[in-house]
């Protein structure tokens, strides 16, 4: 280890780093105002921002290639900052509300936000554990925030249990993989698998364990069972931060091991990645419509988006039409990430006491009493669905026309489907707040309407500007594809 | 010398019951030992590949893999008391306050 290693992963070492001197801080501060460490946990976020800010354009590994910075770790690492950014604005008054103000909560945030970076660099396999797990225990914790309520309880255990069993799952198949090749590093395992050095069948048994373990972090259908549970009982701003922060980091890890390290396997891989494309896309969506209660329902359409992003993956091994749709896929994340916020900040403004105002019911008379939060909530729905001008319909048009590039026909087709479905529910959401008479109880907060603003106009507006992003996203994903 | 097929096919007979007890065991810390025996399995394979290939990586890993173990153990073990506080119980078919 020396400098320039540090400095590759210094905004990691500032996230971590900042996160220990935040426990010891805490210990000053009087226990009825714990929400003050809020403000110093977005410090270490925006300084940590700026400086991989500053790594744009830098190509490099580091600790003897355990992790690589390039512009697919710094894209991904611009997207989880701003994932915890709104994660602390989402909680700082849901905290308060509903007793459960502890620092520890934005300091297991840090924890696992740094665990999401290091996914987004992982370069060797073991990283990708490492993230993985380093990410997913502050969660199990943070599910479990506001015990005594049973409910928070029950979540966390069932997250737990599941998030440690597919723990178990990646380990094995990193164990095979390196039975495989003799190595764990990515770069390594491309270059066994080209001298034909590597046992094919141990390395490919390997990758579909690896796939399941991560399958279910990113909850795809069968591996889902536990989300729409861990969703609910979870407090609503944890949802909000592990929906969005432990799906993109779950895809951060699964896009960067496939396209590097398992291209070799497509022969092998594509059928078992369309077949779960397809039925999370279908389950998700189809079970989505029967649910009454908003954060179900919001888990099940998170669900049928992992469907959506793991179509980007089925153009394994098609040079650059993979490196296209793969960038289709982060720039979905983007979408899924900005319009996710939006939506939970508009669920967490209107939940109130212990689990109330969360059925779909209590959303009536929204579009009459608070129109802008109404208005908002509307953009989000059309978001999800994918309908222009919002970043869902961009985000959408250019997996499609990548998986379509790619010559997989039904799977867009299906996709197109889907997405008509979804619109049933997603629509009956705007239709109860528009066109039912109800007494809303809203919470106007400051932070609160600032996350809903903010993203509904990116929302729209990156839509519209939608190609410098989409630009970034390609360039950060064509240095596998040289 | 033993072959390493035999140390791979005993850590994937291990894996194998602890997925099964996984999904067939309802207390929930037996299903914790299993998701246990799943990374011991994982471990054994690690170090019966590290000593075939003669390579210290492998060995390296386990110990990763048990300080993993050992944050998950602390978390997990803690989250099982305060759901038996609650509720007296550690049955996962109990656990059913949540529906849709």
């Amino acid at each position: 280890m020396n400098f320039s290693d540090l400095l590759a992963i210094l905004p990691l070492v500032i996230l971590v780093g900042w996160a220990i001197i935040l426990i010891l801080v805490d210990l000053l501060i009087p226990s009825h105002r714990k929400g003050m460490i809020a403000p110093f946990a977005v410090i270490g976020i925006i300084i940590a921002l700026g400086v991989a800010i500053s790594q744009f354009g830098e190509q490099s590994t580091a600790f003897g290639g355990m992790v690589a910075v390039d512009g697919f770790s710094v894209f991904l690492q611009v997207l989880f900052l701003i994932s915890g950014l709104f994660g602390i604005a989402l909680a700082y008054d849901y905290l308060k509300r509903q007793g459960i103000e502890h620092s520890e909560y934005y300091i297991l945030l840090l924890f696992s936000l740094s665990g999401m970076m290091l996914m987004a660099m992982a370069a060797d396999l073991i990283m990708v554990f490492l993230a993985l797990e380093l990410l997913s225990i502050p969660l199990y914790v943070l599910a479990g925030f506001a015990s005594p309520r049973l409910d928070s309880e029950e979540a966390a255990l069932k997250y737990f249990l599941l998030g440690a069993f597919a723990g178990g799952f990646v380990v094995y198949g990193i164990a095979l993989v390196f039975g495989a090749t003799q190595t764990t590093a990515l770069q390594g395992i491309i270059a066994a698998t080209k001298d034909g050095s590597a046992n094919v069948v141990l390395l490919v048994i390997g990758a579909a364990l690896i796939l399941i373990g991560l399958g279910f972090k990113v909850a795809v259908v069968p591996f889902h069972m536990w989300t729409p549970d861990v969703y609910q009982g979870a407090p609503s701003s944890v949802t909000a931060f592990m929906a969005v922060g432990a799906k993109a980091a779950g895809f951060a890890g699964l896009l960067r091991v496939f396209m590097s390290a398992f291209n070799i396997l497509a022969v092998d891989l594509i059928p078992i990645l369309w077949t779960l494309s397809v039925i999370t896309m279908l389950l998700g969506n189809i079970v989505a419509i029967a649910q009454s209660n908003i954060k179900r329902l919001l888990a099940y359409s998170s669900i049928a988006h992992a469907g959506y992003i793991l179509m980007g993956m089925v153009t394994l091994g098609q040079g650059e039409i993979e490196g296209a749709a793969i960038a289709a896929a982060l720039f979905y994340l983007v979408a899924y990430v900005i319009t996710s916020f939006g939506a939970w900040a508009v669920v967490i403004a209107l939940e109130h006491g212990e689990g109330k105002g969360l059925a779909l019911d209590d959303y009536a008379g929204l579009g009459g009493k608070h129109p802008a939060l109404a208005a908002a909530m509307t953009v989000f729905m059309l978001s999800f669905t994918g309908v222009p001008p919002t970043l869902g319909f961009m985000g959408k048009f250019f997996l499609f026309s990548a998986v379509l590039d790619g010559g997989y026909v039904g799977l867009a087709v299906i996709g197109v489907l889907t997405s008509l479905v979804s619109a049933y529910y997603y629509l009956r959401v705007v239709v109860v707040m528009y066109m039912q008479e109800g007494e809303p109880r809203v919470r106007r907060d400051i932070w609160l309407n600032t996350t809903t603003a903010i993203t509904a106009i990116a929302t729209v507006a990156i839509s519209v500007f939608s190609t410098p992003l989409f630009n970034w996203a390609v360039r950060g994903v064509m240095v596998f594809f040289k | 010398m033993i072959p390493v097929s035999y140390y791979i096919g005993l850590s994937a007979i291990l894996f194998t019951i602890g997925a099964l007890g996984v999904l067939i065991r309802r207390n929930a810390i037996i299903i914790f030992m299993s998701v246990e025996l799943m990374l011991n399995a994982a471990n054994l394979a690690f170090v019966a590949f590290a000593r075939a290939f003669g390579m210290m990586e492998g060995q390296i890993f386990v110990f990763f893999v048990m300080a993993v173990a050992a944050a998950e153990v602390a978390v997990g073990l803690a989250l099982i008391v305060t759901i038996f506080h609650t509720k007296q119980s550690i049955d996962v078919d109990q656990m059913h306050s949540l529906k849709g």
